[in-house]
Formats: C-alpha cells, structure tokens, sequence
C-alpha cells in the first residue's frame, strides 16, 4: 500500500493529471494563476515576443501589479510599465493593478481573492511564496518560465521534497510571526530548505491570522525553500469570505503522510529577533546587537507592510516621537490597506510620530527606488533582505527585524527590544 | 554538449543582489545588463568573463531574488558555464532558460582554483579540470533540461516544439520518475 500525500504532493499530482507525484520526480503541470510585475515583466514581455505563437492561453489567469518602482521613478521606468500597460490592454488582461489601484504584489493577490487554497500559482518574483499562507502551492520563477506560463498555461516542475514544520506555544507580547522567520533562518541556515516545501502546523499556526501566516510563508525563500504552505482552515476560509468567487477547491494532507522530515518550534520563550547584514540566517536575540545607532527605519514590504504589522507598530508610536537624526519610512502594503489604517487612525499616529507616510509599493527593500542609504548608514527594517547593496550603498547596512522592533527602535534612534518601549 | 573554458572563482552564497543590484533591473538590453555582471562583487568581472568563459562558486549560488537579469548579465558578459557546489532553484531555472548551463557539482570549490583550465560534459555530467589533472561527478541533468540546453533555452525549446507540432514539452518530458536533484 502507497503512503499518504503531503499538501504540496497532492496540489502538484492534481495539476500535472497524475494520480501521485514522487519527490525528487519531474511533472508538467497546469499553472492555476501567472503573476508578473514591473520589473520581471518586461523580460517576460521580451521572452514572450520571441514566441512563434504570441497568444495568451488564458487572459484571466495573468495577473500584472506595478509595485517596484512606482510611482514611475525615472522615465526609463515610465517606458517599462508603458510597455506592460499596452500588453494587457492588447491581450486583454483584466487583473491589471497600476498605481493607487493595488500595491504589492503579494498582498494584492490575496486580498482581491485571486489566489485559492489547492491553486498551483507562480510568479516571477521570489516572494510568490507568500500564497501557501493561503494553503496553495506558490513559488517564484523567473521571466521566461511566466513567458512559457502565458504562451500554455503549463510548466515544468521538480517536486520538491517536504518538510513538516510545527510551530507550539505563545508569542510573548512584541514577538511575532517575523521573529519566528528569523529564528527559523538562523536555526536552518540560507539554504537550509534549499528547494524543499515547508508545511507549517501546530497550534501557534492555528491560532496565527492571515496577516502572520504571509509574514511566514514569504520568508521561507530566504531558507532556500521552493514553498511554504499552511494547510487551510478556518482563519483561510474566513480570510477568503468576501473575496473570492465561485466553489473552491481545498486540499489538505493525507493523515500519514510521508514527509521528508520534520521541525519543532516552541515560541514560548523566543524573543525579538534580528537578522544583521549581510545575511538573512546571521540571526541573533535583540539583545545581542541592542544599543547599536539606526539612521533609518523601514516598516513595510511584502513582508510586513499588513493591517496587524502597522496596529503593532502604531503601538509603540501613538504618542511617542521619531528620535531626531532618525528618519522612518512607513509603507502600507495596499491601497486596501491604506486605506484601513487611514480609517483607523494608524496614518494620523505615523505622521504625528514624524515618519513619513508613503504610497503602498516595495519601497527601499531592494534598493531600485527611494529611501536609499549613503555608505556608512545602518538600517533597521522589516523587509525581507539584508544583502550587501541591497538597499544603497554596499557601505550601508540592513538589519531586518518585525514591526514592533523597528517602531522601538525608530523611538530610540538605536536597536532596541520592543518589549522596554512598549513594556511587558 | 561540451564547454571549455578557465575558472574565475566565487565563494559561498552568491546572491543575486551582488550579481546584479537592484538598481539596474530596469535594464533589459542584454548588453547593458552584462556590463554590471558580478559589480557587487567584484566590477572587472565584465572584461575577464570574455576570456575566462566559466564561473566555479560555492554553495548556494544564485540566491535571493528571482530577478532573469542575473542569469542573462552573466550570459551576455561571456560566461557559457557555471559550475557550483549548489544552486538556488529559480536562478537554476532561469540559466538553463537562457541556455546557460547551471553544473551541480558538489566538491568542485576545493578542485579549483581561479584561471584553471575546466571541460564540462553536460550529458555525463564530467567536470575535468585540465590544470590539475582531475574529473568529477556533477549532477548530471534529466533528459528534457538537456533538451532545453542544447536548442538554446526555453523559448526556442518550445518554437522547435511547435514547429513539429507538439505543443507539451514534448520527448524527454518531464516523468514522474525519481531522478537524483540536479541542483
């Protein structure tokens, strides 16, 4: 008798049309949803035109967001997403988000319920992993793959080996789903997952919202993984209310499934965590590199850039001061979610605090548009990347921590636990 | 398929922020992009590469961002083999996309030293360091990505598939058959 299927098996054996699929085996697979942006876009576009046959298999399924370097920043970057906005119009595509209409591209998806639990989703940019929050299998490629995706709906895929994650025990107040990455990232190391499926359970994850479980699976990539899936239940479906049409289609698990191995985590007594440059997996406790001067503060991303990461970050600021010679950057995720913390009063708390409230787009994470750093300056940042140049200067640098750290920190103009701001 | 070249070498954990920052991804001239090859990690790369052809590195290569300009800089700047210990999966796909060879080939850091002469067999998975006298076993490639490599990457792959009407990837698709990682 065959074994049980892990989540990711049991997505990729029903896209390929195959009744089981083997890790370590190769399967062509039909591709549920196809995501490009702004900058991985036009080199799909260039793939794309090099198609004896230009034609999109399914409009429907293509989504575009303009998140990188919007607003256009240079008029080089104008011509790009002129050329993307002529394609979608010729190929009617509809799922076309531009400027104040979406914002980044991992909380969009999401949000405008294009991405379902069981879908076998992919995206030129590494980050699409953020999805299997949602209990899909989703991972990044690169811009001929998303040529070959649009051209025939299909791709090829190794399936990848799965890891079993469990996660017991409560956060401490100020320790959150960032934390976990990190601590995680410095356990495993930056290849540790490499090309593994990571599946997240226990009852820290169960009880973890939407917001938390993205946090999560969008930094599994930075542990080498090929996806992070959180099997859906009710926190996915009451996520997924409102949002998407039409019957879904869940899969779970097999009871008994053969994993590859298994992870245990306890959050109880895990503090803040701080991943220092100019690695992701060069993770310490915040009190390892605590006192260290900041001169600037990043609270957005794909990453952290969510409705419970600016609740956690106003927090700290309601009331409280940007330290002088420290200048913050706060960027909502969406215009969905500027929205929200606009009604919530959370802009009003930034903007008295002194950071300066921005559009939802990926912002000085990678380093392409504003907020860049001079060489010698240091960063604290809740983004999701810490590499030498990554965010200006290969003299600046990044370390990556939650929301509730960089809002401290921008308090105290230095690394600081959020836990002494805030309180216990 | 057989390439020959000389190694410039690389260590651990290249990403691909050192081989191609962030700043230049609005660029998709295949020539421009190769003229900042490597700049995070060491800016004459664009001259040697010409004339060295191969790029040995250590585990891991290729992290991070899923961003084809990478690969395609590297390409364009003359490089037509990367040999490493490991790679990451997408900068692993978008090499052999763009008909780049991506060779797992775990041990080689200690085999190699910077300017030794190399010769790669891609279908036996040889990697021969002429310099040193010595061959190792790479992870040799399933047969579609050889397929792939040798029509020059994917997008040709599948022009030839739809000239000869068959529209999959065709033979030497991809089975359900364990093969050992080529990564």
């Amino acid at each position: 008798m065959s074994s049980g299927l892990t989540l990711t098996e049991k997505i990729l054996a029903r896209a390929s049309g195959l009744p089981r699929v083997e890790a370590g085996g190769y399967v062509e697979a039909e591709v549920d949803l196809v995501m490009m942006h702004d900058l991985t876009g036009p080199l799909a576009l260039d793939a794309f035109e090099r198609l004896v046959e230009r034609r999109v298999w399914n409009p429907g399924r293509v989504v575009v967001v303009f998140d990188h370097q919007v607003p256009a920043d240079t008029v080089r970057s104008a011509e790009l997403q002129r050329r993307l906005r002529r394609f979608v119009a010729e190929y009617g595509v509809r799922n076309f988000y531009d400027v104040g209409k979406g914002g980044i591209c991992h909380e969009v998806l999401p949000e405008k319920g294009h991405v379902k639990p069981g879908d076998l989703v992919v995206g030129a940019d590494s980050h699409t992993c953020t999805y299997g929050a949602l209990g899909a299998f989703a991972t990044g490629v690169g811009s001929t793959d998303v040529a070959a995706v649009l051209a025939q709906g299909r791709l090829w895929f190794r399936v990848p080996e799965t890891v079993r994650v469990v996660v017991e025990g409560r956060f401490q107040r100020y320790v959150s789903a960032k934390d976990l990455i990190l601590h995680m990232a410095g356990c495993l190391g930056e290849d540790g997952a490499n090309y593994k499926s990571l599946e997240f359970t226990g009852s820290t994850v169960g009880k973890m919202g939407m917001d938390g479980r993205m946090t999560l699976c969008n930094m599994v990539v930075e542990l080498g993984a090929k996806a992070g899936l959180v099997p859906p239940d009710g926190v996915t479906f009451r996520y997924l209310e409102g949002r998407v049409a039409g019957s879904l289609r869940p899969l779970y698990p097999d009871e008994g499934a053969e994993y590859e191995g298994e992870l245990s985590f306890s959050v109880d007594s895990l503090e803040p965590q701080v991943a220092c440059p100019p690695r992701v997996a060069n993770v310490k406790p915040v009190g390892e590199v605590a006192g260290l001067p900041v001169d600037q503060a990043v609270l957005g991303s794909c990453t952290n850039g969510r409705m419970d990461d600016l609740r956690e970050a106003a927090g700290l600021l309601r009331g409280r001061r940007v330290k002088d010679g420290v200048r913050m950057i706060v960027l909502p995720a969406s215009q969905e979610i500027y929205l929200r913390a606009l009604e919530e009063g959370l802009l009003e708390v930034f903007a008295r605090a002194g950071a300066a409230v921005g559009p939802p787009n990926c912002g000085p994470c990678l380093g392409g548009h504003f907020g860049l750093l001079a060489e010698g300056e240091v960063c604290i940042s809740s983004t999701n990347r810490n590499f030498t140049g990554r965010m200006g200067s290969p003299g600046a640098k990044v370390y990556l921590a939650s929301p509730a750290t960089v809002a401290a920190s921008a308090v105290t103009g230095r690394i600081t636990d959020p836990r002494e701001v805030g309180g216990r | 398929m057989r390439v020959e070249g000389r190694a410039l070498k690389f260590g651990d954990n290249v990403n691909t922020d050192l081989i191609l920052p962030g700043k230049y991804l609005v660029l998709t001239r295949p020539e421009d992009l190769a003229a900042h090859a490597m700049e995070g990690l060491d800016p004459g790369f664009p001259r040697k590469a010409q004339e060295y052809g191969l790029v040995v590195a250590g585990v891991n290569f290729g992290g991070g961002s899923s961003r084809e300009h990478a690969a395609l800089a590297l390409k364009h700047a003359g490089v037509r083999c990367v040999v490493a210990e490991s790679f990451a999966r997408i900068f692993f796909r978008n090499a052999i996309n763009n008909g780049l060879p991506a060779v797992a080939c775990p041990g080689i850091s200690s085999k190699v030293e910077e300017g030794d002469r190399l010769e790669v067999e891609l279908e036996k998975g040889l990697v021969t360091n002429k310099s040193k006298g010595v061959t190792l076993q790479a992870k040799p490639f399933p047969g579609f990505l050889l397929g792939i490599l040798r029509d020059g990457g994917l997008i040709p792959h599948l022009n030839k598939k739809h000239s000869e009407n068959k529209p999959s990837l065709g033979e030497g698709k991809p089975s359900r058959q364990g093969v050992s990682s080529p990564f």
